[in-house]
């Protein structure tokens, strides 16, 4: 299958899946089918369900290109945006602005909203700056990991802390440790969008860069390629998608490290290529996981993290037993 | 510093981990020519290339074809030198064809597509190398010595002034390195320069120059037919080496 012939694939499937998405819920397809003349109907669908689903969509765009990147940047199939701790750190940054604010991301408003993505992005760049210099830079493989398990461990149990201290934030804490779409209105769709755009800018501009650096920092150098500047704004861009779509959709697990891994086991791309069809593939994933979250056992919903670490757990088992890892 | 040098270096000293691991007062690599670093394990080749090619941090001064390494601009150095580090690794999801393409990186602007030339420069070295049949292989699924070929088209399609390469017969049969050796000499012929860390010391007695390092300081620089270099290379392989003159080349035996 060609590279374009995959992203057309994942775009109808991933069409599909909103249909879907915007057709499933407690009042099952009723809604959609009377939205033209039932004002609750189109309320229903046009301020709930389809911003969710274009949200749910978004962020897993967002965490599909965290994964292209962490894996491209740190040269490890294995590394995702958790592993890293930056979600970790994002959701540490959440619960102490919960604290700060006392706010619910229930009760989000717009400030509400940027608030807490700004949180969550300062605290997943502070965890990804912390692994960095833990593992002092990114070439020792082994020790980037293990600087980003201790980071996320240690940020996790700082998070757990600032729940136990302050219960009032545990409804909403939990909600984001097991990730959840249920949040998402359009404030939430705009901000994921503009991440989206934003972190797309530099992961297509240092495509190339990431190519070389496939053959080690000393090749890409010799190249021309300004490696500093380069894990800046890759760097930022990783966090700035982990952070935003940890701030929106809480801890959903496993799609940022599946996704590129999904695209790869299909076509052989370049990372030009590789950032867009991972981004494809994590908002098919995630949109998928969605619906299934809101199908499966309807009307109760399961956390949307619970499905993706289910369905991402499993893939993850099957990759280490297939490649002996 | 001599204008007919490609790379000079004064007063170099590189530190790894706070051991000094090459020490250099002075060094003039000949532009034009083929100078092959050879010396035991530990003698500090790779280390030295790097500090040539200002892949390192070090003491002292490097210049590339008579302006100081560092104040090239990077894409500009990078079109000028091409590296061909020890055993790259990665790359196994990308192509052949797109690995060798990224030699074209610094000719290219930034998000600008491949050119003509880019294509034109990227299928004439993977001919040279003889591995454009599998152009559109990934790279993980080569041999050792079908990707060695893909990474040496990689610094060839660079098509830089001054070539260095570390331990580039790695992995390659004997028919393919003495291939290596006609492109090598084909670049020569063509004016360029080239600088190759090599372990195949018989391979390395057919280059121009000789350059012996031991314990991270010259040894010894001369023509590599000069009885001299012999005499040096013995010495720094404790004399456990052999050299023969057998068929017009260098056989170099060990005991």
């Amino acid at each position: 299958m060609s590279k374009s012939g995959l992203a057309l694939a994942i775009v109808a499937i991933s069409a599909v899946l909103g249909l879907l998405g915007v057709s499933i819920g407690s009042t099952g397809f009723e809604s959609v089918l009377n939205a033209a003349s039932d004002v609750t109907a189109l309320q229903i669908v046009r301020d709930i369900r389809l911003p969710r689903t274009l949200g749910a969509w978004l962020a897993g765009t967002l965490l599909g290109l965290g994964g292209a990147l962490a894996q491209g940047l740190f040269r490890n199939p294995l590394a995702d945006p958790y592993l890293l701790g930056s979600a970790s750190g994002a959701n540490l940054g959440v619960a102490l602005l919960l604290v700060a604010l006392g706010v619910s991301p229930a009760a989000g408003g717009w400030a509400a909203r940027i608030g807490m993505t700004g949180a969550a992005f300062i605290g997943a760049v502070l965890a990804v700056l912390i692994t960095l210099s833990l593992a002092r830079g990114v070439q020792q493989t082994l020790r980037l990991l293990l600087a980003g398990v201790v980071v996320g461990m240690v940020l996790g149990a700082a998070s757990a802390l600032v729940v136990l201290w302050v219960p009032d934030i545990m409804r909403a804490m939990q909600a984001f440790m097991l990730g959840t779409t249920g949040f998402l209105g359009w404030p939430s769709v705009t901000l994921l969008a503009g991440a989206l755009l934003l972190c797309l800018l530099p992961s297509i501009g240092f495509a190339r860069a990431l190519d070389a650096l496939t053959l080690g920092e000393a090749s890409a150098v010799s190249l021309g390629i300004a490696l500093p500047w380069v894990r800046v704004a890759l760097v930022a861009a990783l966090a700035l998608a982990t952070g935003t779509a940890v701030a929106q959709v809480g801890l959903v697990a496993f799609v940022g490290l599946v996704a590129p891994h999904l695209v790869r086991a299909v076509v052989k791309p370049t990372h030009g290529w590789l950032v867009l069809l991972a981004s494809l593939m994590g908002g098919a994933l995630l949109l998928a996981a969605d619906v299934l979250a809101r199908w499966l056992m309807a009307p109760q919903e399961l956390p949307v993290g619970v499905v993706t670490a289910l369905l991402g757990g499993g893939y993850l088992l099957w990759l280490m037993h297939r490649r002996a890892l | 510093m001599s204008t007919t040098a490609a790379l000079t270096a004064r007063a170099l000293k590189v530190s790894l981990g706070g051991h000094l691991i090459v020490d250099v007062p002075a060094l003039d690599l000949p532009a034009g020519r083929w100078t092959a670093v050879v010396g035991p394990n530990g003698a500090g080749k790779t280390t030295l290339l790097k500090a040539l090619a200002h892949l390192l941090p070090v003491h002292g001064r490097v210049q590339l074809l008579g302006r100081d390494v560092g104040d090239w601009p990077g894409k500009a150095r990078a079109r000028a030198l091409a590296w061909l580090g020890q055993t790259e690794p990665g790359a196994d999801d990308l192509l052949a064809h797109d690995v060798a393409m990224l030699g074209r990186l610094p000719h290219q602007p930034w998000l600008g597509a491949p050119s003509a030339a880019d294509h034109a420069a990227v299928e004439r070295a993977m001919r040279q190398t003889q591995c454009w049949e599998w152009r559109a292989r990934p790279l993980g699924q080569l041999s050792g010595g079908e990707r060695q070929r893909v990474l040496l088209a990689r610094a060839l399609a660079v098509e830089a002034q001054v070539l260095l390469m570390d331990e580039p017969l790695a992995n390659l049969d004997a028919p393919h390195q003495a291939d290596w050796l006609l492109s090598v000499r084909a670049l020569v012929a063509a004016g360029r320069t080239v600088v190759s860390v090599l372990h195949e010391l018989g391979m390395a007695l057919q280059a121009d120059e000789l350059l012996v390092l031991q314990g991270g300081r010259i040894a010894h620089q001369g023509p590599s037919a000069d009885p001299a270099s012999h005499a040096a290379l013995r010495a720094v392989f404790d004399q456990r080496i052999e050299l023969h003159h057998v068929a017009g080349q260098w056989v170099v035996l060990p005991h």
